[in-house]
């Protein structure tokens, strides 16, 4: 059962010489309970994605195409949709974390209030249900002693113990779906472990949706379920994971899986450093 | 080891000022031999970068000392350095901080160049170094933000090796790449370090790649060496708790969706233990 229906989105972003496609046509469904990873490198494409959803495009962007999110057998379009209904999803159905936690959090409120701030809009609970509500999502994410946490500041916490509040503040209306926009680059590899493992409990347990935006293809092949790799705003191929991994078919994901060591497709350093000097690869890929 | 070090650091202390002050790094010493690639590998925050700057002598040194080969390093002052200290060169993280964006590339390799000639050794031309980087020898009278990241690196690269040095220090040098050019870079790195005789410190929070390049490894935590010696045998048996973890946790990419091993809050306690078995193995 999908939940979340991206066809034909097209990003055009406005640039002195005419509108330029920084996504072009592309078509992806998010299954319920499922990790959807999204990879490719930096200027695919693969970001704006994950902002068209919600609707976070800066003003020099224009989109076409659907993005449809289907809840209760309730179809909604979230392309062009207006504010109040956006509004009413934007961290409600739909949740996002990114990349680096010191800036999605507010340096200037308390870790309480902004865990609980949404959870009275949209919820509409009460200040002190809200608190509960809090504490037991720290929890649920492994915040040491969520009692006092609340009353903290973000700075008061490490990388690791930041991403995982910034993923509880995510959380926290019980949305279906969970953009995650690299959500562990930042972090070292022994956090970043944990936040995977985080991560697909709650897909496991919880039957949250996840669409996982990253360039690491080992965080890919830990976690995802299916795999799409992106290239120049068009998804070159998708498929699930282990196909993906073992038996890639365009030469652009097979590129990717020579160079990243440990894999089963991995060149020798002195073969990459021949294609590095003469500069064929990015033509092979064409 | 037969020949001299090219660069020794002993008991290398860097401490930054505040109450208490915090000891970045707590008595390092190492020594890296012509034509060896040595890794420096660790957590954000372990002191290696603050070592890194040390051994080159942007960072004030507590205590200890470095040597490039046998001149001590001063600290990097307003006076031009001492000539012979230009045969150690450094490469940063952020191409776009460390390339002067007003500048030819061309003008900037250039600079390299002349070091190497007032020490004494061969000039040679700036669009020479370009193609052995694998950039066409053209690109010398353009600008950096004409290149991709990945490019300009490998402009950095040739800059900081058209100075000919004997030594080269890397601070993450890969880490801002997109990872299809990662290894590449590093090996590239690797090959021509080896090409001019010259040894490399590299360091990387990426331990695959490393292991891909480096002859030998430091595996660093909380300001001290918790595991050094032949990179395949840290990682084929590793000995110290710390770098256990840390290779643990590295995701495989096999796509067998394996999680990686998450290190419990009690190992952390023992990941600043000493062990003196586990400092400069050899390869067996």
């Amino acid at each position: 059962m999908s939940i979340l229906r991206i066809t034909n989105l097209q990003i055009d972003v406005r640039t002195q010489g005419g509108p330029r496609a920084v996504v072009d046509g592309i078509d992806l469904t998010l299954e319920r309970g499922r990790i959807h990873g999204l990879a490719g490198e930096s200027g695919s494409g693969k970001t704006v994605t994950a902002l068209a959803i919600l609707g976070l495009l800066p003003e020099s962007m224009t989109t076409s195409g659907s993005v449809v999110l289907d809840t209760n057998d309730v179809d909604t379009e979230l392309l062009g949709a207006p504010r109040q209904v956006l509004a009413g999803i934007r961290g409600r159905r739909i949740a996002m974390v990114f990349q680096d936690p010191s800036t999605s959090l507010h340096p200037q409120l308390s870790v309480g209030r902004q865990l609980t701030d949404h959870m009275r809009h949209h919820l509409k609970l009460g200040k002190r249900d809200a608190r509960d509500r809090a504490r037991a999502l720290l929890e649920r994410v492994r915040v040491p002693d969520p009692t006092s946490a609340l009353k903290k500041f973000p700075h008061q916490f490490s990388g690791g113990q930041r991403q995982r509040i910034a993923i509880a503040v995510a959380l926290a209306c019980e949305p279906d779906v969970l953009l995650a926009d690299e959500p562990t680059t930042a972090l070292d590899v022994t956090v970043q472990a944990g936040i995977l493992q985080l991560l697909r409990e709650l897909v496991d347990d919880a039957g949250l949706s996840v669409l996982l935006v990253t360039h690491d293809l080992g965080v890919m092949s830990a976690v995802a379920d299916e795999v799409a790799v992106m290239r120049a705003g068009v998804i070159v191929e998708s498929a699930p994971r282990q196909q993906l991994f073992t038996d890639p078919q365009h030469a652009y994901t097979r590129s990717l899986l020579a160079a990243l060591p440990g894999s089963k497709l991995e060149e020798s350093p002195e073969a990459l450093v021949a294609e590095l000097l003469n500069a064929t690869r990015t033509e092979a890929i064409e | 080891m037969t020949t001299m070090p090219v660069l020794t650091a002993s008991d290398v202390v860097v401490e930054y000022r505040g109450r208490p002050p915090l000891r970045a790094v707590d008595g390092v010493s190492l020594a890296i031999a012509a034509g060896e690639v040595v890794a420096l590998v660790g957590e954000s925050g372990c002191g290696k970068s603050s070592l890194a700057r040390a051994v080159v002598g942007i960072e004030r040194l507590g205590s200890g000392s470095v040597k490039f080969g046998s001149d001590e390093v001063p600290v990097l002052g307003i006076r031009r350095r001492p000539l012979a200290l230009t045969g150690m060169q450094m490469v940063f993280q952020d191409p776009n901080s460390s390339l002067n964006p007003r500048r030819r590339v061309g003008d900037q390799i250039a600079d390299g160049v002349r070091a190497a000639v007032l020490r004494g050794d061969a000039g040679s031309d700036p669009a020479e170094w370009l193609e052995r980087v694998g950039l066409d020898p053209t690109a010398a009278r353009r600008y950096p933000h004409e290149f991709s990241g990945g490019q300009k690196q490998r402009i950095a690269i040739a800059r900081a090796l058209a100075a000919r040095p004997r030594m080269l220090v890397a601070d993450e040098p890969i880490s801002a790449l997109d990872a299809s050019t990662q290894t590449s870079v590093a090996a590239l790195m690797r090959s021509l370090c080896l090409e001019a005789g010259a040894g490399m410190l590299f360091i990387s929070h990426d331990l695959s790649v490393v292991r891909r390049i480096a002859d030998r490894t430091l595996v660093m935590y909380c300001g001290r060496i918790v595991e050094s010696g032949h990179t395949e045998s840290i990682w084929q048996n590793p000995v110290h708790p710390y770098t256990r973890a840390l290779l643990a946790a590295i995701p495989v990419p096999d796509g067998a969706g394996r999680l990686p091993i998450t290190p419990l809050e009690a190992d952390r306690l023992t990941w600043t233990e000493k062990i003196p078995d586990a400092l400069e193995r050899t390869a067996s």
